[in-house]
């Protein structure tokens, strides 16, 4: 967007602007008119918050997955959405034994550290069997083959597990330390959700640690920067890239313990809607850069929930609410306009630039 | 070499396929037929040892499985109560999955409506589904009845969603949404009410009606929603309707949304003591796992069948299928094969060989002219539109950790 005056302003240009300022003038009158009709409470205003943030930690914790494998193959996974409804729609049958022995509620801590262990293990399993069987043997392919896999992939794997569980919906029971709220001075604070962001939180905190400080994540950055470069360095790629789809397959499923913390229904095809949404974090952050992938599931985790009722309301649009993927994806534009490489922008090295 | 492999493969195939047009040929055509088949929409021809083909078209997979196997169930029954024959001839019953879904409903009509030995379709689950799937089945002539379908479009007269040869033993929603806003207003007390319905023609319309029907009562309706039926968050929804403050939510749609909105209806600020009710849809035991315990309280309406025919048939479907029915509309799918099979045997001509000739027109005809047809679900008369249900229904309640919920309401 930076162009010195000699740039000549196409039509196009001109036309994304217009774009981009009409969508600005709708929200920004949207809000004022929402804002002076007093409909909504703070209250409300601060559970819509809440729930925003609770939704977009789940995201950044799925987002982590696509941001990591196209910062190292530029290549997006579209079976990570697969990768994060494995490790929850698994881990359902040991949260349901817990449940039915009576352990879930009285060691909950501990019952929610095993289905969350054996969630990430499922998912990374998956993600890297997804490596090794549909993306390793075509590494050298043109950059569209692996793509078409991916969405193979993807479908194989939705319908192995609607051949292994069935296609109806199993429910994670209730866990009692969980339920109920605090409460301060008026406005409430469920547990869920405090226990949702706040692990989001140290696990997003884990996994940039891991990338920026540990040995292996030095080599991940390496490689991606230049896999030839890295190998003549003694670096083993194959093995660095086991290791990225292994902790984006964990972030997943680890974003799938929280996710069903919130909405504890699972079944095969859980996995498109978040996944979708996580990739679009991803790229409104950023894509290939982690901080940005946790800024933009904040982001549209938050635009999502206090969207409709903050935009359109105050509009009189009926139904608003139902709105509330478009807005999101509308915002995508919004920002997309004036920050083509995400808000963070797209970590870019000199050989890709 | 290969050329030679292609030419022996081909021979095989060729030869296979003349096998099977010879084995599946039916005898008829070694004399002269003694009828002449003269019906607007042709006849089915059954040989002497043939079936007859009867179809379902029901939603038997995914989240609301339970709504068609139960409707299956309730076939089977009658198949098995009637000796598995109609007129001497086995009845082959097989079908497609509908999925609750416009598109499913499209598959699924497509597969069918391609048979031309079916006789009779017993389906769909969901109105979605017939919207779709019903007009292939009308061009195909079958005979169409519904166990479930309750959206009034369908059976609406002059309506482009009602179409000929389509009939329903279930109730119409004119009829349950009226008595749901009837419990509301009067037994419950509420004078302020939301909806919320999914964009399928079944939640569209029942909470058109019950909106029409709560206001011609007296009653405020605060907002009328929409969510999307694989939404899972439900929190902007949830709180553009709190600002209202109904005293009631009505949402007629399905699993999982509906669990979804009971879970999330509690922990939105004021909404907590908000009265929460669904209707037929959210009849099932997957609302008793996706609701948690939040489902308390939870009320729906329904249809009611009761009597000693009754208690028989729900004997019968314990022993058959080692449980107490998992949905509502058994005793609907019961009473629409019933009504296929009276028809079929009004309608057929049969010839002295054993062969039958069913014509389609005249089949739908007796179906139409069905009056005072005793079934398990009382009385049924079919209007020229297709209504045949005799309709009762009652508000059921659900409690943690009980299934069927309790009822606790009847007109």
């Amino acid at each position: 967007m930076f162009r010195t005056a000699r740039q000549r302003i196409t039509f196009s240009d001109i036309m994304v602007w217009v774009i981009g300022l009409s969508i600005a003038v709708v929200v920004v009158w949207g809000t004022i008119s929402t804002l002076q009709s007093g409909k909504y409470s703070a209250e409300s205003w601060f559970d819509l918050v809440i729930k925003g943030l609770a939704l977009g930690g789940v995201y950044a914790l799925i987002a982590m997955g696509y941001t990591l494998v196209y910062g190292i193959l530029r290549m997006i996974n579209f079976a990570h959405s697969e990768v994060f409804m494995s490790g929850p729609f698994t881990a359902v049958f040991l949260a349901q034994a817990l449940n039915e022995s009576g352990f879930l509620n009285r060691q909950p801590l501990l019952s929610i550290l095993a289905i969350a262990v054996v969630s990430m293990l499922v998912s990374m399993t998956i993600a890297i069997l997804v490596e090794r069987v549909a993306y390793r043997p075509l590494r050298n392919a043109p950059r569209l083959v692996p793509l078409i896999t991916a969405i193979g992939a993807s479908f194989f794997l939705q319908y192995t597990f609607r051949g292994f569980y069935g296609s109806g919906f199993e429910a994670y029971p209730t866990i009692e330390t969980l339920n109920g709220s605090w409460v301060f001075g008026g406005v409430q604070l469920f547990k869920t959700q405090a226990v949702v962001i706040i692990s989001a939180f140290l696990m997003m905190f884990l996994l940039y640690a891991i990338v920026m400080w540990s040995k292996l994540g030095k080599a991940m950055r390496a490689v991606s920067e230049d896999k030839e470069a890295a190998a003549l360095m003694g670096i083993d790629v194959d093995k660095i890239i086991v290791f990225t789809f292994a902790l984006g397959g964990a972030a997943a499923g680890a974003g799938g313990v929280l996710y069903i913390l919130q909405f504890p229904v699972v079944h095969f095809y859980m996995g498109f809607i978040p996944g979708l949404k996580a990739f679009t974090a991803a790229v409104l952050g950023g894509i290939g850069n982690v901080p940005g992938a946790f800024l933009g599931s904040m982001v549209l985790g938050l635009l999502e929930s206090v969207g409709p009722n903050l935009f359109l309301d105050g509009l009189g649009i009926p139904t608003a609410s139902q709105l509330k993927d478009a807005i999101a994806f509308i915002i995508l534009v919004f920002i997309l306009i004036f920050r083509p490489s995400g808000i963070l922008g797209e970590r870019l090295t000199k050989s890709k630039a | 070499m290969l050329k030679q492999k292609f030419a022996a493969l081909s021979l095989v195939l060729v030869a296979s396929l003349l096998f099977a047009a010879c084995g599946g040929g039916t005898p008829a055509y070694g004399g002269a037929p003694a009828y002449e088949c003269t019906d607007a929409l042709g006849c089915v021809e059954i040989g002497p040892d043939d079936p007859i083909h009867i179809a379902y078209a029901l939603v038997v997979s995914g989240p609301n499985e339970t709504l068609g196997i139960d409707s299956r169930n309730g076939i089977e029954i009658a198949i098995a109560d009637t000796g598995g024959e109609i007129l001497g001839h086995a009845v082959q019953f097989d079908g497609e999955d509908t999925g609750c879904s416009a598109e499913g409903g499209q598959a699924a009509g497509t597969r069918l409506a391609a048979d031309p030995t079916i006789v009779a379709v017993i389906g769909t689950s969901c109105s979605s589904e017939a919207r779709v799937a019903v007009p292939l089945f009308a061009d195909a002539g079958f005979v169409v009845v519904s166990p479930s379908n309750t959206a009034p479009d369908l059976t609406e007269p002059g309506n482009a969603n009602s179409y000929p040869g389509y009939m329903r033993t279930a109730h119409n929603d004119e009829v349950q949404g009226a008595v749901a806003a009837e419990f509301a207003y009067n037994v419950l007390g509420v004078r302020s009410a939301a909806t919320i319905h999914d964009g399928s023609l079944y939640a569209e319309k029942l909470q058109e009606v019950f909106a029409e029907s709560f206001a011609a009562l007296g009653g405020t309706v605060t907002t009328q929603e929409a969510v999307d039926p694989n939404q899972t968050d439900m929190s902007s929804v949830l709180t553009s309707i709190a600002a209202g403050s109904p005293e009631l939510i009505y949402f007629p749609i399905f699993m999982p949304a509906g669990g979804f909105l009971i879970r999330q209806a509690r922990t939105t600020p004021g909404l907590e003591a908000t009265e929460l009710m669904g209707a037929d849809g959210l009849f099932s035991p997957d609302v008793m796992e996706g609701g948690g315990a939040e489902i308390e309280g939870f009320m729906v309406s329904s249809p009611l069948v009761q009597g000693a025919e009754y208690d028989a048939f729900v004997a019968s479907y314990e022993e058959t299928f080692g449980t107490t029915p998992i949905s509502i509309f058994h005793a609907h799918a019961y009473d629409a094969y019933m009504l296929i099979k009276a028809a079929i045997e009004a309608a057929a001509i049969v010839q002295n060989d054993g062969t039958i000739f069913i014509p389609r027109q005249a089949l739908r005809d007796a179906m139409y002219a069905t009056s005072n047809f005793s079934g398990l679900t009382g009385n049924l008369s079919c209007t020229p539109t297709g209504d045949c249900a005799d309709p009762y229904i009652a508000v059921y309640e659900y409690h943690a950790g009980e299934y069927p919920p309790e009822v606790i309401w009847q007109p």
